[in-house]
């Protein structure tokens, strides 16, 4: 587990501020432009790996706004699935979370870390667990997930979640950052890598946003406790 | 919630062998799911007050692992669901 960073760590790039506030009976934020479409991009991507119908994304936004930020890198070769080369684009991003039709155990790491097994040395019933969760389990993400995009228009704003909403959120984005974390191959000390990465770690221009979303979705669970 | 119902049913006369909580949950640690989070999930999974849940976190943070809830196999398979749910990172298995 981590803690969350305070907002001025966090928030490495700058216009990633948004948190979340209590409501009488919910919560709320205000998001930029940007970060809607960073959140709907990513959440996007979310329901298509876990196998539903995906919903229309921002990718244009996205490769429009995060290009901007990227630096200039040129990482030689690919690393785990690591855009190989530096501004990222809606590509990359998608390659971030990655695209899988695995229904099995995933092969796929960030699969296999959404749809763990439920037994460590125990295959079969492993197997038979899954064969009777597999399936509510992925529309159980892909609703929470939905509700992000049913909440969030395109050009940001503020929104205002009622309580179920602003949990399919948490979830939503605890999912979102269960997937960076395998992509980024976030470990305990992550803090400690990130302070030694190297400018052109194909990693790099993806850690702000890994840390606006723990900020974010640390606001969202103060507001919901 | 349930209500009561209108009368008692015994499905069938077979005395029944208490279970002796068999099974348990176990919630393993990871570098992504923040310490408030899983505090949450097991205030909100379980019921737990907030300092059960906050030290049961605080185990799963220290020591890699807790048991979190512990019963009849199907319930072990109920809560892992759950849990799955949530993102956390979850097993079952025999308590031994």
């Amino acid at each position: 587990m981590t803690e969350t960073p305070e907002p001025d760590e966090a928030a490495s790039l700058e216009d990633l501020m948004a948190r979340f506030r209590r409501t009488a009976d919910g919560a709320t934020a205000r998001f930029a432009p940007v970060e809607a479409a960073i959140i709907r991009d990513l959440v996007g991507q979310v329901i298509e790996l876990i196998g539903s119908d995906p919903l229309e994304n921002e990718a244009d936004d996205i490769d429009d706004i995060v290009v901007a930020e990227a630096p200039e890198a040129e990482a030689p070769g690919r690393h785990n699935g690591m855009p190989d080369d530096g501004p990222i684009n809606a590509d990359d991003l998608a390659a971030m979370i990655g695209f899988s039709d695995n229904t099995e155990l995933p092969d796929d790491p960030v699969l296999a870390r959404l749809l763990p097994d439920a037994y460590r040395d125990d295959p079969e019933a492993s197997g038979e667990f899954r064969r009777y969760t597999e399936s509510g389990l992925r529309s159980g993400k892909a609703a929470a997930a939905r509700t992000v995009l049913a909440t969030l228009p395109p050009t940001g704003g503020r929104i205002r979640l009622s309580e179920p909403e602003a949990q399919a959120w948490l979830r939503a984005l605890n999912d979102v950052r269960l997937a960076l974390g395998v992509r980024l191959e976030v470990s305990d000390d992550f803090d400690d890598q990130v302070t030694s990465m190297e400018p052109d770690d194909p990693r790099a221009p993806y850690i702000g946003v890994y840390q606006w979303l723990a900020f974010l979705q640390e606001t969202l669970v103060r507001a919901l406790s | 919630m349930s209500t009561a119902p209108a009368e008692v049913q015994r499905p069938d006369t077979r005395q029944e062998t208490a279970p002796a909580l068999p099974w348990v949950t176990i919630v393993w640690n990871d570098p992504v799911n923040l310490m408030s989070y899983v505090t949450y999930v097991f205030q909100t999974v379980f019921g737990y007050a907030k300092p059960k849940a906050e030290k049961l976190m605080l185990d799963v943070h220290h020591k890699g692992k807790a048991v979190v809830s512990a019963g009849a196999r199907e319930a072990m398979e109920r809560d892992a669901e759950t849990l799955h749910g949530y993102g956390l990172w979850a097993t079952i298995s025999h308590d031994s």
